[in-house]
């Protein structure tokens, strides 16, 4: 069915001059609330951009302070993409190179490649706190920060030598972006989702060579590159989805955020054809238990106290209620919800050393209600939240679908759906 | 009350428009003693509504070479004194598929007469040059148009008037020319701040009333037939084009797109308006539809692009002296020197011309005063530069390179509005630095500013020297804060109230003809804000 497409008159690219300067993204901003040097959303988006027209001098470099949290875009009443108009404004106009730095944190998979295959050298050494200060004073890689630990046998590895000819006894089918993250630094979440899709009777494949989705380099300037990544991505969930009839799931919000929203909007690249197929997979599978069609069997001595996360890309996506309705339905879960605040990490942001103080102020309220959660451990979708948490409080961070895991009765569901 | 003033001026100048503060300058350069007196406040007749096109000739050069002439070579030489106010963006003529592309050649050969430098382009260079243009375009010549801002050109006159001397009075509408014996001696005003009649004396009184000056010559008893020529003008809410957009064809509607500021605008149409309408000056939806329809031909991203207001101005054409049907319409300068031709000595009149020659016509009238005064002085207003306009090292451009933003984007938009004169704005404090106006980038200090130096008596004076309100949310945020800087310094509580309504009622008359979408929603906010939150009654006016 071709849908209707519906063209207003007098509506600006990226809705700019829909804003009523209502200034109800300025409150909530959260890097306004601890950085005075940040515009804030409004004068950096539809006001600076009104100017930027008139003379491209008028950008300013502190809009590398936005996070690109987007929490401005879903508060904005009149649809203005302000994130966007952000973002597109310092591609256009930044003159500033990325630094070395900047091409190390950027390029997750290359390094994410060199890093596991010598995880046990990276890892200590990363951890050493010279190293860290050689990091901190040369590379400007703040030496409070903790860098993920590699993994040695990476996902795709893993995933050929055990899982893949297993996957195709069964019915139905989807495929997998696993993402950086799960390949290089956890491939336990990626085995998780296998085993949770697994029980419900769902093949698991793993796209044509997926690329990063190249979300930090988009966010440190690195355009050609993610526009060549996210060309080649698209032709690849094509390939699933259009071709195969295979919906795309992933366990990353930012990844799946990217692909679905960034890449038309900041990248120009059209992706009709696969957006609507691409999703998380906690809306994934909540999708088929609503409608019927799944249900999930969960062990009967399950008992944790979780405090939900909601990760700024997952209130964009306005996605969080799926991730959270599954937790909810696992019977031992006493779930509570933190109130929707951004963590301050933003992907490779908090890793710079001039964003540090930026980053963990975002962070403390976040920090102080999970300190005083009394949870177990904190539930979140996004990698990169996961990781600022676990450094900046007392308590682990899980995934939903490794929480569903470990919860799910995999015999019993399996009974259901493998019939 | 009947106040008699004994000084006697060499010139008073009626008339507080671009003319006339030109005319203030050339004459206060010159050594005279000058009044300059304006019934409501500076730039407030055609000056501060028409296109703001530093013509670069090119328009005039089929139809009125000499036109042409005169506008090129007061183009280049307001690039030199005025470059504070004028924006050098250069221009193009495309030629659209519907027009004729034989018109070009006659086109570039007459600007070539003119003296008018032009370049035949490339249709498909021409895309990239602009990208905002018509892509179906069959042909496009670049020639050296531009903008120029005329509040601030008429203001940066004035202050330089009034540094050479001369007195200036807004507020004060001249209600009759005091003749004695076949000569005008004064005039007598009407002071509406204080609500009492003055008088004051000159040897000379030169009328640059633009279309009003009909009526002031009347009171002192002449004829000049002037057509009033109404042009009405859509402001879109930010720039959508980096040149100025023209159709290469015999001047018609709504064929120029004038990127000035932060925005751009299209016009204009061109209707002949009985007289006793000239100060009841509204956009039909006519108008607007032509406007819109013809724009989007010269840019389609017009029709996506938000309208702001629209408005229009009177065109102060003057019909020659042997044709009352006024079929025969003079365009260029119109200099009357009422002894001989009517045989009052004392009293000029200058009107007709543009925007962008009223230096010119300044130099002429003032050439004529000399002349009568029998002062023997040459004309500088085409070597010297205007306030603001001055050749310096900037030391503003490094402090703009600052980080810290909310400052750099006011001082980068005070150093546009005001030239070497923003150095005067208070900066540094986080008070004086905090924005009044957001979409303009007007700081506090600049409203001081402004207040302290430019002549302002309200809030719609205000916006004439600093772009308050201006921006897309047409006062709803800044209004108040103004408002309040100005009740600090020199109103009274009750009286800004008033004024605060009036302005935004003034906002609201622009925005009426083009109320829907977006700008509908923004006024029904601003109204909230201002009725619903601040109790404001619209007839608190
Ligand atoms: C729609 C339109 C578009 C235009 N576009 C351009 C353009 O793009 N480029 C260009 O160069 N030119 C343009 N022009 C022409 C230009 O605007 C005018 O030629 C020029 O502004 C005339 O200036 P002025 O000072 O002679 O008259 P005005 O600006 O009209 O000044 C006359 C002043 O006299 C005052 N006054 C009237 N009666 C009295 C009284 N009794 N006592 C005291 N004061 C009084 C009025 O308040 C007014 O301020 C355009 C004009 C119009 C209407
Ligand atoms: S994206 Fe986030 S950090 Fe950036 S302006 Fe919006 S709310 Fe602020
Ligand atoms: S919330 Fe939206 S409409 Fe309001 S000021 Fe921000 S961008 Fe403009």
């Amino acid at each position: 069915m071709k849908k209707e497409i519906f063209e207003p008159f007098n509506v600006s690219d990226n809705n700019f001059e829909q804003c009523v300067k209502c200034t109800i993204c300025t409150v909530y901003c959260p890097v306004l609330e601890v950085n005075p040097d940040y515009p804030g959303p409004k004068q950096s988006g539809p006001d600076g951009e009104r100017l930027r027209l008139k003379d491209a001098s008028f950008y300013d470099e502190a809009l590398k302070l936005c996070l690109n949290c987007k929490r401005c875009e879903v508060a904005c009443p009149h649809g203005v993409k302000i994130g966007d108009i952000i973002q597109l404004a310092r591609i256009k106009y930044s003159k500033k190179k990325p630094k070395v730095r900047d091409m190390i944190l950027a390029n997750t998979d290359i390094v994410g490649t060199m890093a596991s295959t010598f995880a046990p050298i990276v890892n200590p050494i990363v951890a050493l706190k010279p190293v860290r200060r050689i990091m901190d004073s040369v590379l400007k890689i703040d030496h409070h920060r903790i860098f993920p630990k590699y993994a040695g046998l990476r996902f795709e590895s893993w995933y050929r030598r055990y899982a893949e000819k297993k996957q195709n006894d069964f019915k139905k089918h989807v495929s997998y972006f696993h993402g950086c993250y799960v390949n290089y630094n956890f491939p336990q979440l990626g085995k998780d989702l296998i085993k949770i899709m697994n029980a419900c009777g769902y093949g698991v494949h793993l796209l044509e060579k997926e690329k990063c989705c190249g979300v930090a380099l988009i966010s440190n300037g690195l355009i050609k590159q993610a526009t060549k990544q996210a060309l080649h991505n698209v032709e690849a969930f094509k390939k699933s989805i259009v071709d195969k009839n295979m919906p795309v799931i992933s366990t990353s919000s930012t990844c799946i955020f990217t692909i679905r929203d960034e890449y038309p909007h900041l990248l120009g690249i059209k992706n009709d054809e696969i957006r609507d197929e691409s999703e998380l997979a906690t809306r994934f599978l909540y999708r088929l238990i609503d409608s019927g069609k799944l249900k999930l069997v969960f062990k009967k001595n399950y008992k944790k106290r979780i405090a939900y996360h909601t990760p700024c890309h997952m209130e964009k996506l306005g996605w969080s209620i799926y991730s959270t309705s599954l937790l909810r339905m696992i019977p031992g879960v006493d779930f509570m919800a933190l109130e929707s605040l951004c963590c301050g990490i933003a992907g490779t942001y908090g890793f710079k050393k001039e964003n540090y103080e930026t980053s963990q102020g975002v962070g403390k309220p976040l920090f102080e209600q999970i300190e005083s959660s009394k949870a177990d451990f904190v539930a979140t979708d996004c990698e990169t939240c996961k990781w600022q948490i676990e450094m900046s409080t007392s308590l682990k961070v899980q995934h939903p679908i490794s929480i569903l895991a470990e919860a799910l009765d995999v015999e019993a569901t399996m009974k259901l759906w493998n019939a | 009350m009947n106040k008699n003033n004994s000084k006697e001026y060499d010139v008073i100048i009626i008339g507080g428009g671009v003319t006339g503060a030109g005319t203030a300058r050339d004459c206060a350069m010159r050594g005279l003693s000058v009044l300059l007196v304006e019934r409501h406040d500076f730039a407030t007749g055609a000056t501060g509504r028409n296109h703001g096109l530093l013509h670069s000739g090119a328009r005039y050069a089929v139809t009125d070479p000499e036109s042409a002439s005169e506008c090129i070579k007061e183009n280049m030489t307001l690039r030199r004194i005025a470059n504070h106010c004028v924006e050098e963006n250069n221009g193009l003529f495309v030629t659209l598929p519907e027009d004729d592309l034989a018109f070009q050649s006659q086109f570039v050969d007459a600007c070539k007469t003119a003296g008018i430098g032009t370049e035949i382009l490339d249709p498909d260079f021409a895309r990239r040059l602009e990208p905002s243009v018509n892509p179906n375009l069959k042909g496009a010549v670049k020639v050296p148009d531009g903008s120029v801002d005329p509040f601030r050109l008429t203001m940066s006159n004035m202050l330089d008037a009034k540094i050479h001397g001369a007195e200036l009075l807004t507020q004060h509408e001249v209600t009759d020319v005091i003749c004695e014996q076949n000569r005008a001696i004064g005039v007598e005003l009407f002071n509406h701040a204080k609500n009492e009649k003055v008088k004051y004396y000159a040897k000379i009184i030169v009328n640059a009333g633009g279309i009003w000056g009909h009526h002031i010559a009347s009171l002192a008893g002449i004829n000049i037939n002037m057509f009033p020529a109404k042009g009405s003008l859509l402001i879109f809410g930010h720039r959508v084009n980096k040149m100025v957009l023209n159709r290469c064809r015999k001047p018609a509607n709504a064929d120029i797109l004038v990127p000035g500021d932060t925005i751009c605008l299209i016009g204009t149409t061109s209707e002949r308006v009985p007289y006793d309408q000239i100060d009841n000056m509204f956009v039909s939806q006519a108008d607007v539809d032509v406007l819109i329809r013809e724009g989007v031909k010269l840019s389609p991203s017009l029709a996506t692009t938000r309208i702001l207001r629209a408005y229009a101005g009177v065109r102060p054409l003057v019909a020659a002296d042997n044709d009352p049907t006024g079929r025969n319409i003079s365009r260029g300068i119109v200099l009357l020197d009422h002894q001989e031709r009517d045989g009052l000595s004392g009293f000029i009149t200058i009107t007709g011309g543009k925007l962008m020659t009223y230096r010119l016509m300044a130099e002429e009238a003032t050439n004529l005063v000399c002349k009568k005064l029998a002062v023997d002085k040459q004309c500088e207003t085409a070597e010297k530069a205007l306030p603001g306009s001055e050749k310096s090292d900037l030391s503003l451009d490094n402090a703009t390179d600052k980080i810290y933003s909310g400052m750099s984007i006011a001082q980068k938009s005070a150093k546009d509005r005001h030239g070497t004169l923003a150095k005067n704005i208070a900066v540094g404090d986080s008070n004086d630095d905090s924005l009044v106006c957001e979409c303009e980038g007007v700081s506090i200090g600049e409203v001081k500013y402004a207040i302290k130096e430019l002549h302002v008596n309200n809030l719609i004076d205000l916006r004439r020297r600093t772009r308050v309100g201006m921006g897309t949310c047409q006062g709803e945020l800044c209004a108040c804060r103004a408002a309040g800087l100005l009740c600090e310094s020199l109103e009274e509580p009750g009286e800004a109230k008033d004024d605060l309504a009036n302005f935004l009622q003034e906002r609201w008359k622009g925005m009426s003809p083009i109320a829907w979408g977006d700008t509908i929603n923004e006024v029904q906010f601003t109204s909230w804000i201002y009725e619903g939150i601040y109790g404001l009654k619209p007839d608190n006016n």
